[in-house]
């Protein structure tokens, strides 16, 4: 041994790692939304952020429109982007096998791609930073303020959103529609108006994710990629818990940043996937997801 | 019309192709395959080779998502298994006609690697598996430089049969063709017996499969790894039939490209199949001809073709799925069952 | 007369619900055994405990003479399990005829190899199997007419008979019928009745019927076992179960003489 072990530097790792899971958390929620709502993990999560990022900016940075407006913009649009998926896409598919379903939010996903690579192209897009960059500091440990504004706004929309189903109407109307479509259509609850807002709400949570993410890095097709890593967290939570989806979002943070770290960039790209089969082999429910009684 | 189909055994009854006129039409139908390549000019034939390669592609993603109901987003990794397997083993002087079906094989155990952990669960997660897994190899042809040649790609030797280098499109076709036809045949085959029907039955319904005495895990692993099976051959016969292949070629695209095909032709029929990889394989030849007329008056409209590749493949899978979902072959049969009782009734 | 079943105490719950507290029973080989009760009782949770999709909190199944508490619900139906559902569970996307050769599928052995090319051993046993069902199992239930018909368009109560054959087509040594004749017409319940006893009486396998049909279940089963949250209440021939006090209030709450009439009468409307 040369040189003796930095525990600072771990400690930075580790401590950015929790950070940054705040967004992973984010973006998972998006998926825990959908897969509660329609039985599916919606492939597309990734292209409703690049959406939201896209147009976010379009409005602010091209078309110099001020933040507020450009973020209220944004997100109307990428909300009705999601409503107008699920009445044209969604709905027709209602009672076809989950395969089909989850088949559709792949080729989704495909075409929006291609889309936003059509119309800004591939290039990569400076954002301007919207969270504040000043640095935090723990002692001697030192972590981008970048970072930490983002879990705080993260950890701020996950708090909405889950009082937001559990204690208000349209909340609790979402959750009983998802877990039950026919007894909450037999009580009364517009099944079909859940549906659209579930979609609505990860079209918008995805967007803010997408926006967060791209101010932070750059503007490029590849944003998209960002939400399939997140398929490690998800798994790992669990697919139907939120609770899961965040406390599996921090243990991702951290191992991405571990493996950053120590690995370098190019290995962190694949870590993810990696992280999947592995949770698939040794923890296959997930920490919080739901083993389900099949009935016949 | 459609006559002389009064079945006088059950051997009659449970035959491919019942009735005279229709094992007329097979005989015509593969002496025109024989012939085809005499009569076509290079460009043609180059394309037939192409479209026999993703004949075979489709029939294992058909065999996994169609008929099985497993969904796999690592098709095209799986392919670039097979190539690159074939290539390694073509360098070190195995004969064409053995790294073919090792590069297959390759494949298979690597599905068996990733079907293992995720078909214990529900079909969802082999799909979130294979894409982990579709990543991963990508990542791993970039990187493992001293097997794959990593982005700059590998060679593989021309194949040699009987001291005849196969080093044309018209001397790759009959190699295409002979494993697009066995392949294919085998395909169709497998669903005439019990291992066929118990794949269909886990489709159609997983659990009461089990109470018919269907061990899921293995029967959903058996079809997974046949599955890949079929991709390690086609990535090998890609290899064979363009003798370098890069990491660029084996993304995530062209496992969405599959999953167009089979879902366009008809999820969990052969002919389905056949008709999904025509059309797939003449989709980008024409996108590239429009493009490229296009270009004409604005240059850049060469910048989006590969966009526009993943718009046309993303909106025919949803559109397919919403207004057709049993594809291409269902309108093939609306016409034909037209054609079986006229002049009688139109 | 042997038992070829033997339910020992089986318990099983879901969350904090109790499906089964302590169920034990026992079926006589080739005999008609009818597990009645009312809807909530736990009939079909007893089904899928015997058929293996649910494991069982305690006790445990024997069947001729082996425990069989820990094998795998797929193995059970190799050794002679058989059932249908309470709701049909065909296969939609497959013809009438290949349903049916579904149940052979753990006598056939072909492996994937000889099944892609047809070779020999592959061919040969799919031809014996076609002509076994046909002999056995087509002719028999009367159903020639739509083996090649997809089961999508077939009438409910040919669907039924269809989910029979191919459990039937498994040659098992027990068969466990879920309420075969629910929402049957008096005509098509005959039929069905007509089937079960020649099943048991010509065949000699095994019958474990859940019915609501008290016509049905006290006129062709030899043994009754009775079910009511969870629990049996009461067990023996058809005529001792009808005179049962315990079974006679499970069923009407209570206070009624003169039961049993009300009871085939109910059940017959």
């Amino acid at each position: 041994m040369n040189a003796p072990f930095d525990w600072i530097a771990l400690a930075e790792f580790a401590l950015i790692g929790v950070f940054s899971g705040g967004l992973l958390a984010l973006i998972a929620l998006g998926f825990v939304l959908i897969y509660k709502g329609t039985g599916v993990i919606n492939f597309a999560m990734g292209e409703f952020m690049m959406l939201g990022a896209y147009f976010f900016y379009t409005s602010h940075v091209m078309w110099k429109l001020p933040m507020w407006l450009s973020l209220a913009l944004t997100l109307a649009a990428v909300a009705a982007v999601a409503a107008l998926i699920e009445r044209a896409i969604l709905r027709p598919l209602a009672g076809q096998p989950v395969i089909s379903i989850l088949m559709a939010t792949i080729g989704l996903a495909s075409a929006l791609h291609g889309v936003v690579d059509a119309v800004w192209g591939g290039n990569n897009y400076e954002m301007p930073p919207l969270l504040p960059r000043k640095a935090f500091t723990f002692g001697e440990i030192l972590i981008p303020g970048q970072v930490v504004w983002s879990f705080i706004l993260a950890a701020l929309i996950i708090t909405a959103f889950t009082l937001y189903f559990r204690y208000s109407r349209t909340g609790i109307a979402m959750r009983a529609a998802a877990s039950d479509p026919m007894t909450a259509y037999v009580l009364g609850i517009d099944v079909r108006r859940t549906q659209r807002l579930t979609w609505m709400f990860a079209g918008v949570v995805g967007a803010v994710a997408g926006i967060v993410v791209g101010s932070m890095t750059s503007l490029s097709p590849a944003l998209g990629g960002a939400a399939l890593g997140v398929l490690a967290v998800i798994i790992l939570g669990g697919l139907d818990s939120i609770a899961g989806a965040i406390v599996a979002g921090l243990i991702i943070g951290v191992i991405e940043s571990l493996t950053a770290g120590y690995l370098g960039g190019k290995v962190r790209d694949i870590v993810p996937y990696v992280t999947v089969l592995l949770i698939l082999l040794v923890k296959p429910y997930g920490l919080f997801g739901t083993r389900q009684i099949e009935r016949l | 019309m459609r006559i002389r189909d009064f079945h006088q055994s059950y051997a009659h009854d449970e035959a491919i192709w019942q009735t005279p006129t229709s094992r007329l039409w097979l005989a015509a139908l593969f002496i025109a395959l024989l012939l085809f390549p005499f009569t076509a000019n290079g460009y043609i034939v180059g394309l037939a080779c192409v479209l026999g390669i993703h004949v075979i592609g489709a029939a294992g993603l058909n065999i996994m998502t169609g008929y099985t109901g497993l969904i796999s987003l690592g098709h095209a990794a799986f392919m670039g298994v097979g190539c690159y397997t074939a290539a390694w083993l073509g360098q070190r002087g195995l004969p064409f006609y053995l790294t073919i079906p090792l590069g297959g094989l390759v494949a298979a155990l690597l599905g068996l690697v990733v079907g293992i952990p995720s078909l214990r669960i529900k079909g969802l997660y082999l799909a979130v598996a294979t894409l982990a897994m579709q990543f991963i190899l990508v990542f791993v042809f970039r990187e493992w430089e001293s097997v794959t040649g990593g982005v700059r790609g590998v060679n593989v030797p021309n194949a040699e049969l009987f001291g005849i280098e196969l080093n044309n499109d018209f001397r790759m076709y009959y190699v295409i063709a002979f494993f697009a036809v066995l392949l294919l045949v085998g395909a169709r085959n497998l669903f005439r017996t019990r291992i066929g029907r118990a794949f269909i039955a886990i489709r159609d319904k997983d659990i009461s499969a089990e109470v018919l005495g269907i061990n899921l895990f293995r029967y959903k692993l058996l079809a997974f790894a046949i599955g890949s099976f079929y991709a390690g051959v086609a990535g090998a016969l890609l290899g064979y039939f363009y003798r370098a292949m890069t990491p660029e070629y084996f993304t995530l695209t062209l496992s969405i490209f599959y999953l167009a095909a089979v879902i366009v032709g008809g999820l969990g029929t052969m002919l389905g199949t056949i008709l999904g990889a025509v059309f797939m394989t003449l989709v980008p030849e024409l996108l590239r001809a429009v493009v490229s007329f296009i270009a004409q008056w604005a240059p850049r409209a060469v910048e989006v073709l590969s966009p526009m590749q993943e718009i046309v493949f993303g909106l025919l899978i949803v559109g397919f799925l919403v207004f057709e979902p049993h594809g291409l072959v269902e309108i093939w049969r609306r016409v034909r069952r037209f054609f079986h009782l006229w002049p009688f009734r139109a | 007369m042997t038992d070829i079943l033997q339910v020992d105490n089986l318990s099983l719950s879901f969350g904090g619900i109790r499906a089964l507290n302590d169920v034990s029973f026992t079926a006589s080989k080739g005999e008609i055994t009818a597990i009645i009760g009312p809807n909530g009782a736990g009939k079909t949770s007893l089904f899928n405990s015997i058929s293996g999709f649910y494991k069982p909190d305690s006790g445990r199944v024997v069947f001729e003479g082996a425990d069989i508490s820990r094998v795998a619900a797929h193995r059970r139906a190799e050794i002679g399990l058989a059932r249908t559902f309470q709701n049909v569970a065909l296969f939609r996307g497959m013809t009438v005829l290949d349903n049916i050769k579904l149940g052979g599928h753990g006598r056939l052995k072909s492996n994937a190899l000889s099944a892609m090319w047809y070779l020999g051993s592959a061919r040969r046993e799919e031809m014996q199997l076609r002509s076994e069902i046909e002999r056995d199992v087509i002719d028999f239930l009367e159903i020639d007419h739509i083996r090649n018909q997809p089961i999508s368009g077939l009438a409910y109560g040919l669907q039924k008979r269809v989910e029979l054959a191919r459990a039937l087509a498994m040659q098992p040594k027990i068969l466990m019928l879920d309420e075969p004749v629910a929402g049957m017409n008096r005509e098509e319940t005959e039929d069905m009745a007509r089937f079960i006893l020649d099943i048991q009486e010509e065949r000699g396998i095994t019958v474990l019927l859940i019915e609501h049909d008290m016509g049905m279940v006290m006129d062709i089963s030899s043994k009754v076992v009775v079910l009511n949250f969870g629990e049996v209440i009461g067990s023996g021939t058809p005529h001792d179960v009808r005179a049962n006090p315990e079974v006679i209030r499970a069923y009407l709450g209570g206070g009624h003489d003169k039961v049993v009439p009300t009871l085939t009468e109910e059940a017959a409307t």
